[in-house]
Parts: C-alpha cells; sequence; structure tokens
C-alpha cells in the first residue's frame, strides 16, 4: 500500500544561515529501513523542488531510526534577508509529511493517524 | 558533591515564556538555573539598536523579568544562575543583576561578567575567508555592525571556581552554557573530549527549553501531549560520568519522551557525528536514549572528539530593507480577486520605479509559506490574504511596498480587506556571514561584581 511519510515517522526542521535541516524519525525501529530505502537524498530534493535549492546532504542515524536531512538554498539567502513568511523555515518539515512510500499491507495497524489513513 | 547535578532551563530565545522558569527555580530543587536568550543576528541587532537609542542597555530586553521571577526561588535553593543575556553589555547585565540581589536583600552574592567574544575591531586581522561563500572577509568591511566569536565553557568555569554564584556573558555557544556546570562540578578537564562530548550534547537536549519537554511538537492524532499551554521548562539530572535523566516539573503540560528526545536531539544539526562547538565536537549517533519512568527519559553515550583549533565567528552586516505588508479577499472569488491585485502590484511597482533586489507576491492560504513547491491544484481557499515583499538597498524603496498597499484601499479590487498601516511595514536587513579564528587568538576576561 502507498501511504504519507506522517504515519511512519515524524520530523521537526531547524535553520542555520540559508541551511535548514529537516530530521525525520520513525515512530517504530520496524518503519526504519522503508525510509531509509526510499526516502533519498534525491527525492527529498524532488519534493522541495522550487522552494529548496539544493544540494541535499543525508545523514542516517540508524541507532535512533532518524535520517537528517540538510538541505542547502531553502531559506531564500538565509533567516534574516529571507523574503518568505516563515522566513526561519519552522514549517518545512511538514511538507516531507506528504512524501508517499510504499509498504506492507500488513504493516496498516500499526501506523500512526489511523484515522486520517485512505 | 551529591549526585547527580540538577540543571535546568530557564530560556531558549530571548522571546521564551517566563512562567515555566519561576516554577522550576520555585520547585525545580536545581542547582542550575541557565538562560540562553540569543539567536544569530542578536548582538548586531542590539549593535545597531544601541547606536540610534542611548537608553538602551544593550542586554536582554526581558532581563529584569526573568529575574525578578527567578531570583527569590534561586536565593531560597541556593541556586547558581548562568545565562547569556549580557549580550553587548555583560557588565551592565551584571550590575542590574546586583541591583535585583539588593532588591531581594541578598548581600554578598558574587556575579561575573564574562566579556571578550565581541571583536568587531579586531575581525579583519583575525579572520581571512567567508564560510558561506570564500570571499575574503575585507569585503564585509563597508557594512559591518558586529563580530562575536562564539566562546566555550571554560571563562564560565574559570568564573565559578572564583567563586561567582551567577554569570553572566556575551555570546557563547548555547551548548556551552549548560555544560559550564557539569565541567565545574565535576571537575571535567577542558580537554576530556568523552566527557564534554556528551556534556555538550545534554547541553544541546536543553538548550531550546521546551522544544525538549513538548514544545515545536504536538500534532494532533499523530503525537499529542497533554496540557500543550502549560509546559514546563527541561531539567537534566546528570551523573558525573556524563549520562543523564532529562525530566520537567511534576504536573507542568507536556512530555519527555522517547520522540521529543530525538526530535531535539537532532535539531539544528547538520553531520550528527561531528557536531562542532567550541569545547568538544559531538557525535549524537551513538546517543543511548531510554525511557525510565513518566516524563522521564535517559540520556547516556553521546559520543566526543577532540575539539577544532578555531573558533567560530559571527558576522554581521548591514544589508538593505524588507518592506511588506498584506490585504485580504474572502467568500466566492477570493483566488480570483487575489490575482488580480497582484496584478495591479506588478503593474505599480514597475509605475513607481520600485527599485528591488527581489520581490515578492504570495497568496497566504495557497503558497506563502511552503513557496514554489505548494501543490498547484488545491481547492480554492475561503480566504486568502495576499502578502507582498520586497528586498531592497534603501528605506525609501523599502517604503514603497506599503504605500503601494495603501493604494489598494480605495484604488484596488473589489472586496479588499485591508488593516490601517499603525505598524512600521520596513525593517533593517542584518545578514550573517561567519567565518574561523585560531582559538588562541581570543582571551576572554571575567570581572566581578558584588550585590
Amino acid at each position: 500500500m502507498k501511504v504519507k511519510l506522517q504515519h511512519l515517522a515524524h520530523t521537526r526542521s531547524g535553520d542555520k544561515g540559508n541551511t535548514s535541516n529537516i530530521s525525520v524519525i520513525a515512530y517504530e525501529p520496524d518503519f526504519y529501513p522503508y525510509l531509509k530505502d526510499q526516502l533519498t537524498a534525491d527525492r527529498f530534493l524532488a519534493h522541495y523542488a522550487g522552494t529548496v535549492t539544493g544540494p541535499v546532504l543525508r545523514y542516517e542515524v540508524d541507532g535512533l531510526a532518524a535520517l537528517n536531512f540538510v538541505a542547502h538554498g531553502a531559506l531564500g539567502g538565509g533567516v534574516s534577508r529571507s523574503l518568505c513568511l516563515d522566513n526561519y523555515g519552522k514549517s518545512l518539515s511538514a511538507a516531507i509529511l506528504g512524501f508517499e512510500l510504499e509498504v506492507p499491507d500488513a504493516l496498516r495497524p500499526r501506523l500512526r493517524g489511523q484515522h486520517v489513513l485512505p | 558533591m551529591k549526585q547527580p547535578l540538577r540543571i535546568g532551563a530557564g530560556s531558549a530565545w530571548w522571546g521564551d515564556r517566563v512562567e515555566p522558569a519561576i516554577l522550576s527555580a520555585e520547585q525545580g530543587d536545581l542547582d542550575y538555573l541557565c538562560f540562553e536568550t540569543m539567536a544569530e543576528a542578536t548582538i548586531s541587532a542590539a549593535q545597531v539598536r544601541s547606536r540610534r537609542d542611548p537608553t538602551f542597555p544593550g542586554y536582554d530586553t526581558y532581563l529584569d523579568d526573568r529575574l525578578r521571577g527567578v531570583l527569590p526561588g534561586c536565593l531560597r535553593r541556593g541556586t547558581k544562575i548562568i545565562s547569556n543575556q549580557g549580550w553587548i553589555n555583560p557588565n551592565g547585565a551584571a550590575e542590574r543583576i546586583v541591583h535585583w540581589l539588593r532588591h531581594f536583600g541578598a548581600k554578598g552574592v558574587k556575579v561575573a561578567a564574562v566579556n571578550g567574544s565581541l571583536i568587531t575591531d579586531r575581525v579583519l586581522e583575525l579572520t581571512d575567508t567567508i564560510l558561506e561563500n570564500g570571499k575574503p572577509t575585507s569585503t564585509l568591511t563597508p557594512s559591518l555592525v558586529s563580530a562575536e566569536v562564539y566562546l566555550g565553557a571554560e571563562p564560565i568555569v574559570a568564573a565559578l571556581k572564583q567563586g561567582a554564584q551567577i554569570v553572566v556573558t556575551g555570546r557563547v555557544a548555547d551548548p556551552s552554557i549548560f555544560m559550564a556546570p557539569m565541567m565545574y562540578e565535576f571537575g571535567w578537564d577542558a580537554l576530556d573530549h568523552t566527557r564534554l562530548g556528551a556534556g555538550n550534547g545534554l547541553g544541546h537536549l536543553m538548550e531550546c527549553g521546551a522544544q525538549v519537554t513538548g514544545g515545536y511538537f504536538s500534532d494532533p492524532g499523530f503525537k499529542d501531549v497533554p496540557e500543550p499551554w502549560n509546559f514546563g521548562f527541561p531539567i537534566a539530572e546528570v551523573m558525573p560520568d556524563g549520562s543523564a535523566v532529562l525530566t520537567k516539573v511534576a504536573g507542568t503540560g507536556g512530555a519527555v519522551n522517547l520522540m521529543t528526545v530525538k526530535e531535539q536531539l537532532l535539531y539544528e544539526v547538520h553531520d550528527p557525528a561531528n557536531y562542532i562547538t567550541p569545547d568538544v565536537v559531538v557525535d549524537f549517533t551513538t546517543t543511548h536514549l531510554e525511557q525510565v519512568g513518566p516524563d522521564r527519559v535517559r540520556v547516556s553515550n553521546i559520543g566526543g572528539k577532540p575539539r577544532t583549533p578555531t573558533l567560530k565567528v559571527s558576522i554581521g552586516c548591514t544589508e538593505g530593507f524588507i518592506g511588506e505588508d498584506m490585504f485580504f479577499y474572502a467568500g466566492p472569488g477570493a483566488l480570483r480577486r487575489a490575482q488580480l491585485a497582484k496584478k495591479i502590484l506588478e503593474e505599480r511597482f514597475k509605475i513607481v520605479k520600485l527599485d528591488a533586489e527581489e520581490i515578492r507576491i504570495d497568496f497566504l492560504g495557497l503558497n506563502a509559506i511552503h513557496g514554489a513547491m505548494s501543490p498547484q491544484n488545491q481547492p480554492e481557499p475561503y480566504e486568502i490574504a495576499v502578502r507582498v515583499a520586497a528586498r531592497t538597498r534603501t528605506r525609501e524603496e523599502a517604503i514603497k511596498v506599503g504605500r503601494e498597499v495603501d493604494g489598494m484601499a480605495v484604488s484596488g479590487v473589489g472586496h479588499t480587506g485591508k488593516r490601517v498601516p499603525h505598524q512600521d511595514r520596513t525593517r533593517e536587513i542584518i545578514g550573517v556571514w561567519s567565518s574561523l579564528v585560531p582559538r588562541d587568538r581570543i582571551r576572554p576576561s571575567i570581572q566581578f561584581f558584588e550585590s
């Protein structure tokens, strides 16, 4: 089945200059391999096309079942220069929650946010 | 030294709430209460303000609120305070703290001011290259406002060794504020990178206050926390080996769990195996987390590597101005009216010859937050705000943005909702650049004051 990332992982963004780091943390360690396989740095950048200019680096923190994406060119030239209403990009971490992944149907009962599953 | 050492966070930024800090001072049984009050551009903004406003004292504008609130509890318990509220005037902040100590009848309390992070007058001789673009730092000369080094924990530890009960600093790396008490109380050596890695990692978890106790976290139906209007600030119960239990005052809202701690662990981190601070290079990848009770997470095995030979310098420069404003549409056809309004503004900006480096006209409700990546085929929202912003070299040009939005009141589109322009719709940009300075060229100094 195809599911949105929000059912598998939670995310948070942080700012530094013109770079936003967006962590993607599996709700359960069992979910982590699906993130690691399918949410590559290239697909991450494609998801943010037009908003993040790149490059995007992906760091894997296996011990915490988490990926850390470092998105360069994400904050309109830098927090203080950005014309974006959300100049710190605090809400950028929500966008990746809509990224779609393929997971086995058997995983369905364990997914977060059952009330909005298709 | 009794174990464990109890360290509380009193603020995560300048605008943070004060009540949770007071609660921790009263009920947290704290050995130390630590305040972090700066963002990247805080020092530069303070420099600009002090040039224009001679009455601005140059330290945290909420210093009075914070100290007046927490001092009674801290004095009763014997809680020491470490704070970077000194901004560009640590001595002035220390004198003000002495004022409040006397106000509460505390005599003979030693307050230390840590200076030496400001290097504006020497930055061009101490630094070579701008990290962000590889150009010489000398290219920043015409617009330079302020340059400050990120100091580490060592000068704070030195102040504590000389008997300070309150230490107030200028720019110090955020995690170092929280680690200094660990170094002092446990006798950690400044080159003991294993323990300093653990301590700085804990400092990183604490520096954003409620962000580790349920703040910047809730997402209804996916990850909820109790009473998200009533967060407690974090408390770390630290052991001499650099492990700790993170918790908060009982009865407060929010949560300390594996999810809140993991989110904060990676917050503003780039390479998790190499998080560079003035004191040490932290390796978060080895971290072990364990929920050991309600709102209690044990953090252990954060790694450390030897510190770098350089310190980071933050260089603030004036870079022009931003003009911005907003107006509103609602009801059937809100989007088509917003689209015409955008076209009108684009034409008006040509007519008034707006000289801008960048102009952005967004529809709040459709694309003002996530920008170009926002989905194209969304249902039309019932309400839309047109938000317009331009970056310009001069304030005169930036003012044109608000003035053209004013024109939309009687010369714009039907059904335009508009605010009366009470507020200043321009702001000065202070761009922040980074460079590196050899560690041995920086000599922090400590001055003592007594109540």
